[in-house]
C-alpha cells in the first residue's frame, strides 16, 4: 500500500513538471491578449454568406469534400496576424485564416464544417501531394519549384523579406549591416539561404518555428530575425516595445492558396473569387494586418496555368 | 538519384553535421559515463549519491526537454550568444549528458560482472580505489559490456537527428532543406533511412570485430 501511495506521488510530481514544461513552451509563441483584434470570428461572417448549391465541375479536392461533408484546410499556427492559434482557447485567428474561411464559404462549407491541420512550411508539398489536406492558406509563396508538385491559386498577397531586430538595435538598418551578426530563422527556408548567399552574416541559426527565434531575439542570444515582413509585422504587434522591423523589405514574395496539382476547377474558382471580392479582401486586411503597420493592396491573381 | 546529386553539397554538409554530433557527444559520453559509473560503485557515499541522483534525473528527462534547456534557458543564464560553435558545442553537450547515463548505467552492470574477488584482491595488494578501477575492474567490464555499449552507441546515433530542430545541421534536417528547393520530400526520407541503416551496419560490423579482439576468457 505504502509503495503505490509512493508510486502516485511520484507519478503526481512527474505529471506536475510535464505540465509546467509544456505551459511553459505552449506559451512562448505569444503572450496573447494582443490577438483580441481577431478574435471575433462572428464578424467575419457578416463579410461573406455561405454558397448553397455550389457546382464545381471536374475538381477532384471539391468532390472528396463534399463526400466529406467537411473541409480539412492547412494553415499555419504561430504567426500572429496571418494564422494564428490562441494556446488557451484553441481559436485561430489571422489574414490567412480569414482567407481560408472566406473560401470554404465560397465553396458551400460553414466555419463549423472546417477542420484546420496545422502544417509547417517543409511539410507542406507533401501534404498536399498526399492529399492530407484539401488546400494551404498560410504564407505560401508562389514559387516555379514548388509549382512542379502542387498548383497555387492567387497570389492573394505580396510581401517581401525583413528583418526583425530588437527595438533598441540601431546597428542593423538592411541586409548590408549584418556582418558579424546572428541572424535567426526557421529550418532550411529560403529566406536564410538567400541571407547566406548574397549577403554576409556572421552566424545563422535555425528553429523549427519563428516563434522559437523570437525568443531567442528577445533573450539576446541572436541579433535579427529574417523571413516575410508580413510574418515579422505580427511579432511586432504583440510586443511592440521589444521588437521592430528594420529597413525596406529586399525581395518579393507572393502569397498563394496551395491546391492539389491538376486541380484547375478549384484554382479557377479561387481566382474568380479573388478577382470578384475585393471589398472582402480589404476587410480582412484592415481587420488583421494594418493594425500591424503592414500597407499593402491586392495584387491581381497569376493567369491559371 | 538526382536528389542526391543535386544537392551533393547539402548532403555531404548533413553527413559531417551528424558524424560530428555522434563522434564528439558519443566521446562526451564515453568520458563521463565511464566517470559516473565508477562513482556509483565508488565506496564514498556523496560520489555514489551524486552519481544516482545525475542519473536518475537526466535519464529519466526526453532528449527534447534536455535539447530545450541547452538551446533556450543556458544561453540567456550565461549570456551566450549563438554562434555556430556555441549551437553545436550546446548541442554536444546536451547529447554527450543525455547519454552519458545510459553508458554509466552499462558500464555500471559491467562492473558488476567482475567477480567481487578480483577487487578485494586488489586492494589486498595496496591499490587505491582508482587503481583497482583502472587496472583490475573497468578493462574487464569494458569488454564485458561491448554489444550493450554498442546498443546505446546506435541510439545516440539515431538521437543525432534530434538536434536538428535546435539549429544544428544534420540528417534530420535535410528534408526541411529538400522540401525548401522543390524535391519530393518522401524520397528524402528513404535515402536518411538508407543512409542510417548503412551507418547502423558499420557500427554492428564495429561491435563484433570489437568482441572478437577483447573476448574475456573465462
Amino acid at each position: 500500500m505504502r509503495r503505490t501511495t509512493r508510486i502516485a506521488g511520484a507519478l503526481a510530481g512527474i505529471a506536475v513538471a510535464a505540465l509546467a514544461l509544456s505551459a511553459c513552451n505552449s506559451g512562448s509563441p505569444g503572450d496573447s491578449g494582443t490577438d483580441g483584434a481577431t478574435d471575433d470570428a462572428g464578424g467575419d461572417t457578416a463579410l461573406w454568406e455561405v454558397a448553397t448549391d455550389v457546382q464545381l465541375e471536374g475538381s477532384p479536392t471539391f468532390d472528396a469534400m463534399t463526400e466529406r461533408g467537411k473541409v480539412v484546410i492547412g494553415v499555419k499556427n504561430d504567426q500572429p496576424g496571418l494564422g494564428y492559434e490562441d494556446a488557451a482557447s484553441g481559436e485561430r485567428s489571422g489574414f490567412d485564416i480569414g482567407i481560408a474561411q472566406w473560401i470554404a464559404a465560397s465553396l458551400g462549407f460553414d466555419e463549423d464544417q472546417i477542420e484546420y491541420q496545422t502544417i509547417p512550411s517543409a511539410n507542406r508539398e507533401q501534404a498536399l501531394v498526399n492529399g492530407d489536406i484539401d488546400y494551404y492558406v498560410g504564407t505560401y509563396s508562389i514559387t516555379d519549384k514548388r509549382k512542379e508538385q502542387i498548383d497555387f491559386a492567387g497570389p492573394y498577397f505580396i510581401t517581401g523579406q525583413g528583418l526583425l531586430v530588437a527595438a533598441d538595435n540601431e546597428d542593423i538598418n538592411g541586409p548590408d549591416d549584418l556582418e558579424g551578426k546572428i541572424v535567426c530563422s526557421v529550418t532550411g527556408s529560403t529566406p536564410l539561404q538567400r541571407i547566406r548567399d548574397e549577403y554576409n552574416p556572421g552566424d545563422t541559426v535555425e528553429y523549427d518555428t519563428y516563434s522559437q527565434c523570437v525568443e531567442q531575439l528577445k533573450a539576446g542570444a541572436v541579433d535579427a530575425i529574417t523571413t516575410d515582413e508580413a510574418i515579422l509585422a505580427g511579432y511586432v504587434a504583440q510586443d511592440p516595445d521589444a521588437l521592430k522591423i528594420a529597413g525596406e523589405p529586399f525581395s518579393e514574395e507572393r502569397y498563394g492558396v496551395g491546391l492539389q496539382k491538376g486541380d484547375a476547377a478549384l484554382q479557377e474558382h479561387i481566382n474568380a473569387l479573388f478577382t470578384d471580392g475585393n471589398d472582402v479582401w480589404q476587410a480582412l486586411f484592415d481587420e488583421n494586418l494594418a493594425p500591424a503597420g503592414i500597407s499593402g493592396e491586392q495584387p491581381e491573381v497569376d493567369p491559371t496555368s | 538519384m538526382g536528389i542526391i546529386t543535386d544537392n551533393l553539397d547539402l548532403w555531404g554538409e548533413m553527413i559531417v553535421g551528424t558524424l560530428l554530433l555522434f563522434f564528439a557527444g558519443g566521446t562526451l559520453a564515453l568520458i563521463l559515463g565511464t566517470i559516473v559509473g565508477a562513482m556509483r560503485v565508488s565506496p564514498i557515499p556523496i560520489a555514489r549519491g551524486v552519481g544516482a541522483f545525475y542519473v536518475n534525473t537526466v535519464r529519466n528527462t526526453p532528449l527534447t526537454l534536455v535539447f530545450f534547456a541547452f538551446a533556450f534557458a543556458l544561453p540567456p543564464l550565461l549570456g551566450l550568444r549563438l554562434t555556430g560553435a556555441v549551437s553545436i558545442t550546446l548541442a554536444i553537450c546536451a547529447l554527450g549528458i543525455y547519454t552519458a547515463t545510459y553508458v554509466a548505467e552499462t558500464i555500471r552492470s559491467g562492473i558488476n560482472t567482475v567477480p567481487v574477488g578480483q577487487a578485494e584482491a586488489a586492494r589486498a595488494i595496496g591499490l587505491t580505489f582508482g587503481q583497482v578501477m583502472r587496472f583490475v575492474v573497468l578493462p574487464q567490464a569494458f569488454r564485458s559490456v561491448i554489444p550493450p555499449m554498442m546498443s546505446v552507441f546506435i541510439a545516440l546515433l539515431k538521437n543525432t537527428t534530434v538536434a536538428a530542430g535546435f539549429s544544428i545541421a544534420n540528417l534530420g534536417s535535410v528534408r526541411a532543406y529538400l522540401s525548401e528547393r522543390g524535391e519530393n520530400q518522401f524520397v528524402a526520407i528513404l535515402w536518411v533511412m538508407a543512409i542510417f541503416v548503412a551507418l547502423v551496419l558499420l557500427l554492428s560490423w564495429a561491435q563484433q570485430t570489437f568482441e572478437r579482439r577483447w573476448k574475456v576468457a573465462r
